[in-house]
């Protein structure tokens, strides 16, 4: 049981690390503002959430686990409003300039 | 290479590019992301070194001196095309080359001449850490040991308050700073402004109060509490204090007078100017603690709030 948790939740940090990568890739190769954030809204709410649901399985307790959720859903909360604000901020830009 | 060792080295990476890109940066603005950058992977390397007390104060003090940066850049970018066109002579410089060599090599030497082992004085504050009541060294050498530092620093942070006040213009003073609050019309900032600051003032007062025996501290609990106002403000729920206002002149005075009156009452109790009587070196540093991240809120708040613009009503 524990072989197979640790398996799947090194495939999850696994797969979370590949969306950072693709997310960070996006935001340099990506052509005009609102696909960065894109790009980058999507590596933060998924490659943090595959990352914390890896590590999971290896909280010492509950509350640790409560605490790494919290940090995703903070996180969450924090990028999506970022996210938002600089899209809206990008295209004011874009209908003044 | 173990994992650890291959993390450090990534920070260590990361610091040098960060700091790097902060210098070489040909605008204001992208040199503050730089050192925004820079601030946050300091934060980590200094968790990496067992010392969250001072990540914890890293990641304040650089997101607060961020966005203070990152005003005055948006503020001089019509004056900085004509600043970048004027090139220093080649005389001018070269001593600057030479100057900052001088300061690195310097620093180098003083690095590599380190005692091994190094001077510590750990083994010392782990001896006296009981007499304090307290379970964490850093706070105990910040607010017993070291106590006439951090005093300083509370009223350094109220000069430079003074400093950025002192900008305003005559009609204005006394006035509040910044527009007038308008309800934000973007649903994402409204949201954040409503969701955030009940769990950021949580966080805030935790760090606080944990300090005595965990990482936390005042200041980045304070921080933390002036951001919350400073998101509330953006999002126009709250207005700016007028800043002759007599309850917040008290407030951003209370920490610093509560600071100095433990401080005296140390002639009378003990033997000195902030000592403290043998048993209540604890509740005494919590009495400190309290005003102080009160005071230390207010003013942080009012740093990014900047100078007053509106003119008192009278």
């Amino acid at each position: 049981m524990s072989a197979l948790l640790d398996g799947l939740g090194a495939a999850a940090i696994a797969a979370g690390a590949l969306f950072f990568l693709a997310g960070t890739v996006g935001l340099l190769r990506f052509p005009d503002p609102l696909s960065r954030v894109h790009a980058l809204a999507k590596a933060d709410a998924v490659g943090l959430g595959l990352i914390v649901l890896g590590l999971l399985p290896h909280a010492a307790d509950v509350a640790t686990g409560a605490k790494l959720v919290a940090v995703w859903a903070l996180v969450q909360l924090a990028g999506t409003a970022a996210s938002q604000l600089l899209a809206s901020a990008a295209r004011r830009g874009a209908a003044s300039g | 290479m173990s994992a650890g060792l291959a993390l450090d080295a990534g920070i260590v990476a990361l610091l040098l590019c960060a700091a790097g890109a902060a210098v070489a940066a040909r605008s204001a603005f992208a040199g503050v992301v730089g050192f925004l950058a820079y601030g946050l992977a300091l934060a980590l390397a200094w968790v990496r070194l067992a010392a969250v007390d001072v990540a914890l104060t890293e990641a304040a003090v650089s997101a607060l001196t961020g966005v203070l940066l990152l005003g005055a850049a948006v503020r001089l970018r019509a004056s900085e095309a004509a600043v970048a066109a004027e090139r220093p002579s080649r005389g001018l410089r070269l001593a600057a080359a030479l100057l900052c060599s001088a300061v690195a090599a310097g620093l180098a030497a003083v690095v590599l001449a380190f005692a091994d082992p190094a001077p510590s004085l750990a083994p010392d504050a782990a001896r006296r850490l009981p007499a304090t009541g307290l379970d964490n060294p850093v706070t105990a050498a910040l607010l017993s040991w070291r106590a006439v530092d951090t005093l300083l620093e509370k009223v350094v942070l109220l000069a430079g308050l003074l400093a950025v006040w002192s900008l305003a213009h005559d009609r204005a003073w006394g006035g509040r700073p910044g527009p007038p609050p308008r309800a934000t019309r973007d649903g994402a900032l409204a949201l954040l402004a409503r969701l955030l600051p009940p769990i950021g003032i949580v966080t805030g007062v935790y760090l606080v109060w944990t300090a005595a025996d965990h990482p936390g501290g005042a200041f980045p609990g304070s921080t933390l509490l002036a951001a919350m106002w400073v998101l509330a403000r953006m999002a126009g729920a709250v207005d700016a204090p007028a800043v002759g206002d007599p309850r917040l002149r008290a407030a951003l005075v209370a920490g610093p007078l509560a600071f100095f009156a433990v401080g005296f009452a140390g002639y009378a109790w003990a033997d000195g100017f902030l000592a403290y009587p043998a048993g209540w070196a604890k509740p005494l540093i919590v009495a400190i603690e309290i005003p102080m991240t009160i005071s230390v809120a207010a003013a942080l708040a009012l740093l990014v709030a900047g100078p007053p613009v509106r003119a008192p009503s009278r």
